[in-house]
């Protein structure tokens, strides 16, 4: 098996989709998202309506691409958003997917 | 205003805040919230659409430019009195200086629904007024909030898409259309369940807004005392203006309450969702607060009967 980083990206729903077409700009060949709930240090967003949901976005990709997606989120979106981003070895079956 | 309080509608609210306030387990699954809005949207869409079938289209013509003219009007002035006298920075005066412009479809269909409660007619093209106004006041504030700011580029072809095709103008238009080529006759299959189950849908819809707008009561100390005044003189300030103009471009009293409305009303579907993409700097607890905390229960509860008296005035005054 091949080691490959999962990133994984906890932020606000309302920007997932600029978060998902950069993330796709940068080299990624896919994500997958789910909505999310919780609280951090910009408050709890407990997904009750629109503009108070999370999503987590997790990609699959090798590692200069996790590191060039967690370059571009930090300087694109720490200062202004609601923002979490980490990184995970993972391993995969079928390395020419990622 | 005893009167509106007895509205099932504002007494579902009530029912929605108090059950929130008091840490009550009530929650209404999300899917609801989304089906509830998706509903009321297209509803309030294809009851106007309809109406508007049955209307002379150039009656519409001069309040639908007053409407224009108060979508500009209401966000700069918003913007002067937040940034001079309340000091907040650029970024967040623009920002919620757009919602202020900007419309609440739940509070139009709050005060149509009052409207036919006290049985006070109002014109069938309203529903034009409240498409027309959302739109010019989220672009003064991006327009605003970036003068003289060296933030990053604006994302115009997102924002376009998150304004034009966000679900709350999409769905009012379409409804419009479909509406208006369909009149009230061509209506009539789907009516039970757009017109008839409306008010109901709407008394659940205000339950679940009880709830979300009894959320951001917890976020009034951290806005402060100006903010939460703001969010209730600034829809004052509005409404006399929407009455003036009403009046002037031949409104009934009815439909002069309506734009009264329309003005005082704060947005807090569109505009927070194009706000966060184009004015990133603002604070949107700021923004939402005041629209959703503050401006829309005061609307409900004291604005919308108030609003009537003033338009009442205002036509013995000026009509």
């Amino acid at each position: 098996m091949e080691k490959r980083k999962l990133v994984t990206i906890v932020t606000e729903e309302n920007i997932e989709q600029l978060v998902i077409n950069d993330v796709k700009k940068l080299g990624a060949h896919g994500y997958t998202s789910v909505s999310a709930s919780g609280e951090g240090s910009r408050g709890t967003r407990k997904g009750d309506w629109d503009l108070n949901k999370n999503v987590r976005i997790e990609i699959v990709c090798d590692d200069s691409t996790a590191h060039a997606i967690v370059e571009h989120l930090m300087k694109t979106y720490y200062q202004d958003y609601a923002m979490i981003v980490y990184l995970a070895d993972v391993e995969v079956l079928r390395p020419q997917k990622f | 205003m005893i009167e509106n309080l007895l509205d099932p509608v504002v007494l579902f609210f009530l029912a929605g805040l108090i059950a929130g306030v008091l840490k009550s387990d009530l929650r209404l699954p999300e899917s609801i919230y989304e089906i509830l809005s998706i509903y009321l949207l297209l509803a309030i869409g294809l009851k106007g659409g309809a109406e508007l079938h049955e209307s002379q289209l150039h009656n519409v013509i001069s309040p639908a430019a007053a409407s224009i003219v108060l979508g500009i009007v209401i966000p700069v002035i918003a913007y002067f009195i937040l940034r001079r006298l309340g000091k907040f920075s650029r970024p967040d005066s623009a920002a919620i200086a757009a919602h202020y412009g900007s419309v609440s479809a739940v509070t139009f269909a709050v005060v149509l629904s009052f409207l036919s409660q006290i049985r006070e007619p109002y014109e069938q093209f309203v529903t034009v007024l409240l498409v027309l106004l959302e739109m010019p006041a989220i672009a003064v504030g991006i327009f605003i909030a970036r003068l003289k700011t060296t933030s990053g580029p604006l994302r115009v072809g997102t924002l376009m898409h998150e304004v034009f095709l966000g679900k709350s103008l999409y769905l009012l238009a379409v409804g419009l259309v479909v509406g208006y080529v369909l009149g009230p006759h061509g209506l009539l299959p789907v009516k039970i369940a757009f017109v008839d189950l409306f008010r109901g849908a709407l008394a659940f819809f205000l339950l679940e807004m009880g709830l979300v707008a009894s959320n951001r009561l917890a976020d009034l100390k951290r806005v402060g005392a100006f903010l939460v005044l703001f969010g209730i003189l600034m829809p004052l300030i509005s409404s006399v203006l929407g009455c003036v103009l009403g009046v002037a471009t031949g409104l009934s009293v009815g439909g002069t309450t309506v734009l009264a409305t329309l003005a005082a009303s704060a947005s807090y579907i569109a505009a927070p969702a194009a706000m966060r993409i184009a004015v990133p700097q603002a604070n949107p607890t700021l923004y939402i607060t005041a629209s959703l905390g503050i401006t829309f229960p005061f609307n409900l509860i004291v604005g919308i009967p108030l609003y009537h008296q003033m338009a009442i005035a205002t036509h013995s005054l000026l009509g």
